[in-house]
């Protein structure tokens, strides 16, 4: 099977995406400029500026009028560069993609996505945000987070198809990572999580990014002869939390890694399910790898310091063991 | 700069005879349904202060010659988006008065089975894509449906109706923008009632002829008296005749105002009695009967007939709302937030 980035599994999947006339692309940059991450790299010119629809920067715009499009008829794959723009956008997601279902009684639907990305890298505080929570906080949203090239290409494709609005969530330190992926058209289910790493000492309950930096420190463990389950959650509503609880049953220790704050975050929701799933299982408290609660610092030290690494993961699950 | 100038807001009922080429019909058609509006929302107080209504009640009363002009200018096939005030703009679309009422009621026989309430009105068989309670944000989504339409050659046009006060926050300015930069047929119609909410036009909004605001981004834009139904519908015709041939979309400014408080709990402390007074004495719905009658239209008899007939439709539809049964709880699970079907495991709740 061809071994490629990301990056490429996105573009692979776009591709055949566009090949639907419903579906289109409207952003930022996502076209003259060339794309900020080089994931739609060519597409205007392949599709023309119709189709490859470079907007303003007009966040809610961006969002609301890919509604509008979706209520009549058309896919539209919205991008915004970056999750923390998105804040400009929520009220269109939360009040109205959300809601647009239930609150008119099911007479119409909104297929529409949007793609975006977490991440950071020495760009401060405004710029290094994960909202991942608040989106899947909220009944009427689908919350995608995939971590290998593979998922990214099979649930960008589920997400268009699906009927509802799909929060796609990228990250811009993941674009390089590489994996598997067959050339072929496929779809990974939305709302299933996967088991990336058998084991038998804890679990770990991961997604996203964390994915690779969980299987990192399980290699670092694993030459201690301690052995890490790890699930990766893939999507985060509706949440499949089956085979964590399944896993933590087994080893009776869990650990949760996500990169956002703690306080109220998306680990307090994991760890709250193992809680009331696996409370008979629980051999030691439950423990959170997250970044720092403080807005993201410039200054590379301190930003290392705030950010989630192998080795704070890796004794996180120490922690977990004693 | 193809923004015309204002319009001087022509005194009512002093018109001769009706515009020539006018069907006799279609002048009932508007009254019939400005009637109907007013005397729905009449009842839907009524139905409020006995606690069968809850939640907020925003009435359309007095702005009914707005919505009649404007909607009258539209095909089948073309979209309406409109605010949380929009009992009227449904019940010009044709929407069933039964089902709009049963939604007021939170019956599952409602047009959204009764979970949206009076703010949320939507018929998607109509392209009436609903009543939306953030201000100024549903025009986004307006300009949505008008880019879909012309991505997929429909020859549909999108028009969206809000208040004054919707044209201060940002998105009012990014639709404006989005629409003209991509010629998008889209008819954005101001109701300018010369309040947001509580707030008086010159308190709120730095420019209080609102069409002017369509000057920054050279858009088109008209200001009409919306309470001569006539008047509206013609200016509404040229509106949506532009947005139709491709020249891009319109903005109309329609002055108007609002006899009843903002919503069923508002005591009124910006306007004095005697404004709204000297306003109610130019009634548009009276204006317009009186016209018909000097016009010959139509005989005060038949006019009799007809408002009896809508009293009759209206206490129907009250009969109706109070005999459906309410919504199951089918509509609090999983199952009725997504259009798929999902699977939470472990479900939450237990469902």
């Amino acid at each position: 099977m061809p071994v490629i980035t990301v990056r490429e599994a996105l573009r692979q999947a776009l591709h055949e995406l566009m090949q639907d006339e419903r579906v289109f692309i409207i952003g930022e940059d996502i076209g003259h400029y060339g794309s900020t991450y080089g994931v739609t790299a060519g597409f205007l010119e392949q599709y023309g500026a119709e189709r490859i629809r470079d907007a303003p920067i007009a966040e809610a715009g961006i969002v609301g009028l890919a509604i509008g499009a979706a209520l009549v008829g058309m896919r539209p794959i919205a991008e915004i560069m970056s999750v923390n723009f998105s804040l400009l956008a929520f009220d269109q997601l939360i009040n109205h993609a959300a809601k647009i279902y239930s609150m008119f009684g099911g007479q119409m639907h909104v297929p529409m996505v949007l793609r975006t990305t977490n991440g950071w890298t020495q760009l401060s505080a405004t710029h290094s945000q994960s909202f991942d929570v608040m989106f899947a906080h909220v009944p009427g949203l689908k919350v995608v987070a995939p971590a290998t090239p593979y998922d990214m290409k099979g649930l960008l494709r589920a997400s268009v198809a699906d009927p509802d609005p799909v929060i796609f969530i990228e990250h811009t330190l993941m674009y390089t990572v590489k994996g598997e992926v067959p050339d072929e058209p496929y779809e990974v289910p939305i709302g299933r999580s996967a088991l990336v790493r058998e084991g038998r000492h804890a679990t770990v309950v991961t997604y996203s990014r964390m994915v690779h930096l969980s299987l990192q420190a399980a290699e670092v463990l694993s030459r201690e002869g301690i052995e890490v389950e790890i699930v990766d959650l893939r999507t985060l509503r509706p949440l499949d939390m089956s085979l964590a609880i399944e896993s933590f049953k087994r080893t009776g220790r869990g650990v949760v890694v996500t990169e956002d704050w703690q306080s109220f975050g998306t680990s307090a929701e994991i760890a709250a399910r193992l809680y009331e799933y696996g409370f008979d299982y629980l051999d030691a408290p439950i423990t959170r790898v997250n970044f720092r609660e403080v807005p993201m610092p410039y200054s590379k030290n301190l930003e290392l310091k705030t950010v989630i690494t192998v080795d704070r993961i890796a004794n996180a699950i120490r922690d977990a063991l004693k | 700069m193809t923004q015309d100038t204002a319009q001087p807001v022509a005194a009512v009922g002093d018109a001769p005879r009706p515009p020539d080429g006018t069907d006799p019909a279609l002048l009932m058609e508007l009254y019939r349904q400005m009637v109907l509006i007013r005397r729905f929302e009449e009842k839907c107080q009524e139905m409020y202060t006995k606690a069968k209504i809850g939640g907020f009640l925003h009435l359309y009363i007095g702005e009914e010659a707005t919505g009649v002009g404007a909607v009258s200018a539209l095909r089948e096939g073309d979209h309406i988006f409109t605010h949380y005030r929009d009992h009227g703009h449904a019940i010009a679309r044709g929407l069933d008065i039964n089902a709009l009422m049963a939604e007021l009621f939170g019956k599952v026989t409602g047009t959204g089975k009764g979970l949206g309430g009076s703010m949320h009105f939507a018929d998607a068989s109509k392209q009436f894509w609903g009543g939306y309670a953030l201000v100024g944000c549903h025009l986004l989504l307006a300009v949505g449906t008008a880019l879909g339409d012309t991505m997929q050659r429909k020859p549909g046009v999108t028009m969206v109706f809000f208040g004054d006060g919707a044209t201060n926050g940002g998105e009012f300015y990014e639709a404006l923008n989005f629409a003209q930069l991509w010629k998008l047929p889209v008819v954005f119609v101001c109701e300018n009632n010369l309040y947001a909410m509580g707030t008086p036009l010159e308190v709120h909004s730095s420019v209080t002829e609102i069409y002017r605001k369509a000057a920054a981004f050279d858009m088109r834009a008209e200001r009409v008296d919306g309470n001569d139904v006539l008047v509206m519908r013609e200016a509404a015709l040229r509106a949506v005749d532009h947005a139709r041939s491709g020249q891009g979309p319109v903005l109309l400014e329609a002055m108007t105002y609002r006899f009843r408080g903002h919503s069923a709990q508002d005591v009124q402390k910006y306007r004095s009695k005697e404004d709204v007074e000297r306003r109610r004495s130019g009634d548009p719905i009276e204006v317009f009967r009186r016209q018909l009658l000097a016009w010959g239209v139509i005989a005060a008899a038949d006019l009799r007939t007809l408002e009896h007939t809508i009293d009759d439709q209206v206490e129907a539809a009250v009969q109706f709302a109070e005999a459906s049964d309410e919504p199951g709880v089918e509509w609090i699970r999983q199952s009725g937030v997504y259009a798929a079907a999902i699977t939470v495991d472990p479900p939450i709740h237990g469902e």
